[in-house]
């Protein structure tokens, strides 16, 4: 055996430093470094002060149109004045609290099922019954509350709804595509195939028109389907087919020896794929796959040329009323900061996932 | 070493045969890898297989649990032919267990995920007993303190060892190993080498590719030389390294001693 030797302990050496030296090292390194620095400062000089000015300073925050333009900085005004029909659109005024109480427990759902400690069988089942729930809060016509048409859906419930159920159905609908494409049954492998082709080759803007035009074609005279669903429908379909390419990116990355020691123990094809292959798969294509879920939400608002009112169609609209005419900037900046919330949230928890999931590996 | 062992050449081996070539050839594509095999392995055997690189080894087992599918003549394992069937297929694959050169654990399940996943889902047994019988397999490879580790976190001896454990939850009938050290660094080989003695002195019946000689002499009844997808010679490990019959064996072994 070999010796054991004692070493005294040491102390990592102390990483920490100054502000100057942080700055020497990050911002002045070089003449080319300390170059941009300058020429950064001096544009934020220029710019900043004049923005929070406008932004804060001069901004009216709860006027009517007309003293807003008076006012001379920001309008926030038609964001607060509006920001119900921003928000609801076309929801019956009284009866708005209840797209806000399912959007309420929405984000609920989703903030309780980012910890992967509670992926339970509770927590689905939770999903199943907050889903059934918020459709009975939006649809109505059960417990005494008056039904609602699909058509007055509009604004951030329906953005969400789109995304959501979108996102959710579409990524189960890739790997099964992902998967079939890796088939070994050659009518499985080509129709996959020609699918994820087919779909990636065209433009959602096309898939949104077609599914609106062209499915009423084909369907029995009498039966309609509604335009969210239709909509609904093409998000899916076409966020299927990404999703799909880049779950099979991470298969392939996945070595024989994996599939073979899989099988060697007798796992069938559906537990070697549920429990050895896609778990580390997927993992590996984290980062692309939230890409794509967050081209996919804001893509969600491509739904305005079929005439649905997401949140961004409503905002249009309130922008097209005479008296709050001419504030767009702060009208975009309102939900560009909505769109902002739900893709930086996605992405920075796909981080915080990937970080989880590495641990130990 | 060798005298720890059971004299292997009086041990009495069961008759019943559990692996059964008949005839057996495996082509990939045009090329002819595997010619007219013919072996039985009886219940409690320990064969060795060696030969050249590209003769044809890892695909000779890898049929007998098809990883590899052979397209003339027969496989037997445990009275099951290996067919098309996909039951018999996954039948067989219960009662034979592999170790591969590159221990292939799962990288994203702790060493006793990777010992139950097994016995839990092909099995079907219960969880704590599931991971009982893991424990108890980890102790015999003496590796149960790195029961909650990943693989990663391992060294690939100890890899192997797992790997080797994760085998024996399953409770096989047979144990295929595809040169099982030589993945591995010098000072590992013989904690692998050591827990598979141990595995031949219960009597396993072990196939393995392996070119370590030392093992073969004080474990194996058997040992098969192939060369271009045939079986060339066979014979009892004493005979076959110090009385080597065919030319290309002599060469063989010359490479591989000098
Ligand atoms: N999937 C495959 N497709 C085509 N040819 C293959 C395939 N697998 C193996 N071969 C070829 O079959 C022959 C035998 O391969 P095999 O892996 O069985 O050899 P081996 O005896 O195990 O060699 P080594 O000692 O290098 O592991 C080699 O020539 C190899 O190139
Ligand atoms: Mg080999």
């Amino acid at each position: 055996m070999q010796e054991v030797h004692q070493t005294t302990v040491m102390k990592p050496p102390i990483t920490r430093v100054g502000v100057i030296r942080w700055a020497r090292a990050n911002l002045f390194s070089s003449v080319f470094n300390s170059f941009l620095t300058v020429v950064t400062i001096y544009f934020l000089w220029k710019i900043v002060p004049g923005l929070i000015r406008w932004a804060f300073i001069d901004s009216s925050w709860a006027t009517t149109g007309a003293q807003c333009r008076a006012g001379g900085g920001a309008c926030w005004s038609i964001v607060t004045k509006n920001v119900r029909f921003i928000i609801f659109g076309f929801f019956p005024y009284e009866w708005q609290w209840r797209p806000l109480l399912a959007m309420i427990i929405l984000f609920s759902l989703l903030i309780v099922s980012r910890n992967r400690r509670y992926w339970k069988k509770w927590l689905g089942y939770l999903w199943l019954i907050g889903l059934f729930v918020m459709g009975l809060l939006l649809k109505g016509g059960l417990f005494g509350l008056p039904s609602v048409e699909s058509t007055k859906w509009s604004g951030l419930p329906l953005t969400l709804l789109l995304s959501v159920f979108g996102l959710t159905a579409a990524y189960p609908l890739g790997v099964l595509l992902a998967l079939g494409r890796q088939s070994r049954m050659p009518a499985i492998k080509s129709l996959s195939v020609v699918y994820i082709e087919t779909i990636r080759g065209v433009p959602l803007i096309s898939l949104l028109f077609m599914s609106s035009v062209m499915f009423p074609l084909f369907l029995p005279e009498g039966i309609t389907i509604n335009n969210i669903l239709r909509a609904q429908v093409a998000i899916i379909l076409f966020t299927a087919a990404y999703i799909a390419e880049v779950v099979r990116g991470g298969l392939q990355a996945i070595s024989r020896g994996q599939y073979e020691a899989a099988e060697s123990l007798g796992l069938n094809y559906y537990q070697k794929m549920r429990l050895i292959i896609l778990p580390q798969a997927l993992k590996i294509v984290i980062p692309p796959s939230v890409g794509i879920l967050i081209s996919a939400f804001k893509d969600t608002s491509l739904v305005v040329i079929i005439g649905l009112f997401d949140l961004l169609k409503t905002t249009q609209a309130t922008l097209s009323d005479p008296r709050w005419m001419g504030f767009s900037v702060e009208a975009y900046i309102f939900i560009a900061l909505i769109y902002f919330t739900g893709c930086f949230s996605m992405s920075s928890y796909s981080r915080r996932l990937e970080r989880e999931l590495y641990r130990g590996t | 070493m060798a005298n720890e062992l059971p004299d292997k050449n009086n041990e009495k081996l069961e008759s019943d045969p559990i692996v059964e070539i008949i005839d057996m050839h495996k082509w990939f594509d045009d090329f002819h890898v595997l010619k007219n095999i013919n072996l039985t392995v009886h219940k409690g055997e320990r064969i060795i297989i060696c030969g050249p690189s590209g003769s044809g080894k890892s695909t000779l087992i890898r049929c007998i649990n098809r990883l590899e599918e052979h397209q003339r003549g027969r496989i037997i394992v445990d009275g099951i032919e290996l067919t098309n069937d996909l039951k018999n297929i996954e039948k067989i694959r219960e009662e034979v267990g592999m170790v591969f050169q590159h221990f292939n654990l799962f990288p994203h399940l702790t060493i006793l995920e990777n010992l139950t996943l097994g016995p839990i889902w092909v099995r079907k047994t219960a969880k704590a007993e599931a991971e009982e019988t893991a424990m108890f397999f980890l102790e015999k490879v003496h590796i149960a303190d790195q029961a909650r580790k990943y693989p990663g976190q391992l060294s690939g001896g100890q890899q192997q060892r797992v790997a080797i454990a994760r085998s024996l939850c399953m409770r096989p009938k047979v144990m295929l190993f595809d040169e099982p050290t030589s993945a591995l660094d010098p000072e590992m080989i013989k904690e692998v080498l050591d827990v598979m003695i141990d595995l031949a002195k219960e009597g396993m019946t072990m196939l393995v590719v392996s070119h370590e000689m030392g093992f073969a002499k004080s474990a194996a009844h058997r040992v098969l030389f192939m060369d271009e997808g045939e079986i060339l010679e066979e014979n009892t490990p004493e005979e076959f390294f110090d009385n080597p019959q065919h030319e290309r064996t002599k060469l063989f072994l010359s490479q591989i001693l000098h």
